[in-house]
């Protein structure tokens, strides 16, 4: 990857379009906002579209006759339609809107996984993956007796694939994230689904830190559930979605029970509603699709591509300049090609606790996220207990990297002894 | 950096890099608790002697952040050796100091700060600054918290 001027986008449009950006923190700093990882912003678009919604279109959804229900369906489908052509989906049918990506993988542990996994069963992990993708497994397993197998990592940072095979060997289920929250990580979701297939496992994959970045092509990444959250990519919280082949989410038993996912009710059963209204019971979270689409909309805008070859020369600008100011007192966690990476750089900077880092910039208006990454085990692989992250996105431009990389000096005022 | 001023008082930068009462105690005679801070990772161990109604020894150890375990530094030198009616006090007006209660050891409910003229802080005080910086609160009392936990096992330990 080289070193190459980050046009492929008006980053300073783009940031226009973002009014927490053009706001001032209370000691006068402008925001530089580096944990888009954790959360990104939201564009005036969605936020508009949301409030528009609410001041002119809100009724419950898929139950009134009058105008406004149906408008409200309208939205709420429109919206289902735009994210089902975003991630390349075969049908609507196949988009399943949940709370988040981590709602969206306890539906398919609860659902298939209950149905599905028992004693003498195992399931496929790696070292990479968030607790979202590793609690809802552990829980189920521990109630229905399934073993739980884990690929583990290369010294830097990717998937250690010399076992595959082996660890495949009789399982059911590979569940993986496609983009490693602290490592950057990208895995090779489409490979690995061609072998975990072949030996006869499904095939869950954890997207949220891939799908805001990436142009997403779900039949190509030949996949049998893709999860992922709103939040991440410009849109709402309290949204996700989760996209699964039609005939595998057929043949899966509802989640929750309740209103909506359900075609009959008799005193003594019922019978459950088409795809994908059978697992969404319960009245929606219709505004939030309505953000969402317009976050997919305003996404397909700047075009995937041009968000990615920007966000990529901004890792190589991040990587050069960080290297050239602190050499080896600042290690970055996981691949040093950022060319393999995703836009975010996980980082211990001398013996200053990243919990200290992330104050000292703070005090600059630099906002990065500190901790373990709600990656506890592999942060005990890696041998540290916490790192600071800093992460970017389409909003970001070199002037952010650089207040970043010119604030972490000023923790030695402090801390270096 | 007029703020992290506050925060990074020079006496607690001292107990970071210079940890009073380091190490591990035998147990028995010693309990041993851990302390965790899901948020961010801290974690404090304490080992602690209790002999009749005194803390008799107390050992730190553990790894986080400046606050969680200069905090735990602090509270070690200010506990050895004091009873633990004294011992409870001065948690009490510790937590007092940072805006948090004393009901359980995790979930510290916010309530009124309240100022406890009769208690000798000392050093302690330092740590008041801790209070402007709320994400930071939960760093400073997780050794007093594991201190109370492992002072209620030491009482159980005795019991059985």
């Amino acid at each position: 990857m080289t070193d190459t001027t980050t046009d492929t986008l008006d980053v300073a449009a783009i940031k226009a379009d973002f009014p927490l950006l053009q706001h001032r923190l209370e000691r006068g700093h402008p925001i530089v906002f580096l944990d888009s990882a954790a959360s990104s912003q939201k564009p005036r678009q969605v936020i508009d579209a949301m409030s528009e919604y609410y001041e002119r279109h809100h009724a419950n959804v898929h139950r009134g006759a009058y105008q406004l229900a149906e408008e409200a369906t309208d939205a709420q489908e429109g919206a289902r339609t735009k994210l089902a052509r975003f991630i390349n989906a075969a049908s609507t049918s196949e988009v399943v809107f949940t709370r988040n990506a981590t709602e969206s993988i306890n539906l398919v542990a609860q659902s298939w996984g209950r149905a599905n996994l028992g004693p003498g069963d195992a399931v496929v992990l790696s070292h990479l993956e968030h607790h979202s993708n590793i609690v809802p497994w552990q829980m189920l397993a521990a109630e229905k007796g399934f073993e739980i197998r884990w690929i583990g990592l290369t010294d830097d940072g990717q998937l250690d694939l010399t076992n595959l095979e082996q660890l495949l060997d009789g399982a059911s289920l590979l569940a993986i994230s496609a983009a490693s929250n602290v490592l950057g990580t990208l895995t090779p979701v489409a490979r690995l689904a061609a072998i975990a297939h072949d030996a006869g496992a499904k095939v869950l994959v954890d997207a949220c830190q891939y799908v805001p970045h990436h142009r997403c092509d779900v039949q190509a990444l030949g996949a049998d559930w893709i999860a992922f959250s709103a939040h991440k990519m410009c849109g709402p919280t309290g949204i996700g979605a989760l996209w699964g082949r039609e005939a595998i989410l057929d043949a899966m038993p509802p989640f929750l029970g309740g209103g909506s996912m359900i075609l009959n009710v008799t005193l003594d059963g019922f019978t459950t509603a088409a795809l994908p209204h059978k697992f969404e019971a319960g009245t929606p979270a219709i505004a939030e699709a309505v953000g969402f689409g317009a976050a997919v909309d305003y996404l397909d805008a700047l075009g995937m591509d041009n968000i990615l070859a920007h966000e990529q020369a901004l890792t190589a600008y991040a990587f050069r300049r960080l290297t050239e100011r602190y050499g080896e007192d600042l290690r970055i966690l996981g691949s040093t090609e950022p060319g393999r990476r995703c836009g975010l750089a996980s980082f211990v900077y001398k013996e200053v606790h990243p919990h200290d880092l992330s104050q000292v910039l703070d005090e600059r208006g630099v906002c990065v996220r500190a901790g373990h990454h709600c990656a506890k085990p592999l942060m005990r692989q890696l041998g540290v207990s916490a790192a600071a992250r800093a992460s970017w996105y389409l909003y970001n431009d070199r002037s952010d990297i650089d207040a970043l990389v010119d604030a972490i000096g000023a923790a030695d005022a402090l801390f270096d002894w | 950096m007029n703020g992290l001023e506050d925060l990074y008082r020079e006496i607690v930068l001292d107990h970071y890099k210079t940890p009073r009462n380091r190490g591990e105690l035998e147990t028995p005679p010693a309990v041993r608790v851990e302390g965790l801070n899901p948020l961010c990772g801290d974690e404090v161990v304490i080992y602690a002697i209790v002999d009749g109604d005194s803390l008799t020894d107390i050992k730190i150890g553990g790894q986080g952040c400046s606050i969680s375990q200069s905090s735990a530094s602090m509270m070690s030198a200010a506990v050895k050796g004091k009873k633990l009616s004294e011992i409870a006090e001065l948690t009490h007006a510790f937590k007092g100091m940072l805006n948090v209660g004393d009901h359980g050891h995790d979930n510290d409910e916010d309530v009124e700060p309240h100022e406890h003229p009769e208690v000798n802080m000392g050093e302690l005080e330092a740590l008041k600054g801790v209070m402007k910086f709320p994400s930071r609160i939960k760093c400073a009392t997780l050794s007093w918290n594991t201190l109370s936990q492992a002072i209620d096992e030491a009482a159980e330990a005795r019991r059985a």
